[in-house]
């Protein structure tokens, strides 16, 4: 990750240039910097800074997304004016083998309304998944693992 | 323009209030301990993210906009986590599931926190 050390270090010559230290000199000059970073960056070959931080923001906009949808969901079914609840456990095979990927992918799952993590196995294969409307447990498996997984491991591999 | 966005203010807001509102009946509604954690725990997030997103439009200000950003954040950090725990401590203490609970993938296996945790 030292590009986004050098990406700091250019929004701090930014700041110094323009004799701005305030927070809105901070994110101009890093944005600018990164900008100018990524203009660059056939200089850099093997370096995933790009496709963490496009990628990382990528996710965090689908995944606020996923969170309206699915609370719109949950919040019709607490009212009882939607589908009838349906609650499963339901075990999810992980495809993730790190701490962070498995992290993300149990939080992301969490932070869905609708879904909550229960536990993973201590062998560190199988997250068990409680899901409030998974009246097609195989399908609601396959949904997480294809839209959820896949792209976590996307932007960290 | 001065109202349209007054009026995103007032919808930001009052959605908020909404969601937060559902999750209390949701306690209230759902049959057991851990669908009345989806209710609680979620819906609660995002009512409180839409609060304070409208809060941050109010006051137009760098200053309030990077403490709104540091909350959402810290929700968005520590909800799934406590979450997670509370879910697995009921689940661990054997609560019983509401009777229309479709299938069980975990109870009896060998990955049973039940089993694992109380010997």
């Amino acid at each position: 990750m030292n590009l986004l050390a050098l990406n700091i270090l250019l929004a701090l010559a930014w700041m110094a240039v323009n004799a701005d230290f305030s927070l809105t000199g901070f994110t101009a000059g890093f944005i600018l910097a990164h900008l100018i970073l990524w203009l660059a960056r056939p200089l850099f070959p093997k370096e995933r800074y790009f496709r963490r931080t496009w990628g990382g923001a990528a996710y965090a906009i689908w995944l606020v997304k996923e969170i309206f949808v699915s609370a719109w969901a949950v919040a019709k079914g607490v009212l009882g004016i939607g589908p009838p609840i349906r609650p499963a456990i339901i075990a999810v095979p992980l495809e993730a083998k790190t701490d962070l990927e498995i992290t993300l992918f149990a939080c992301s799952i969490t932070l869905t309304p609708g879904t909550l993590t229960l536990d993973i196995s201590p062998d560190r294969k199988v997250l068990y998944m409680h899901a409030m409307f998974a009246a097609d447990p195989d399908q609601l498996r396959d949904d997480t693992k294809a839209a959820m997984e896949s792209r976590i491991l996307k932007v960290l591999r | 323009m001065l109202e349209a966005y007054q009026a995103l203010i007032g919808i930001l807001a009052v959605a908020g209030a909404a969601f937060c509102a559902i999750a209390a009946i949701g306690l209230a509604r759902m049959p057991d301990a851990i669908t009345r954690m989806h209710a609680s725990s979620k819906a609660g997030t995002l009512g409180c993210g839409l609060i304070l997103v409208a809060l941050a439009l109010y006051f137009p200000s760098v200053d309030v906009a990077a403490r709104v950003v540091a909350a959402i954040l810290f929700l968005l950090l520590t909800t799934p986590v406590s979450a997670h725990m509370i879910g697995r401590a009921i689940y661990a203490s054997g609560e019983k599931l509401w009777s229309g609970t479709g299938r069980d993938e975990l109870r009896g296996t060998k990955d049973d926190p039940g089993e694992r945790l109380n010997g």
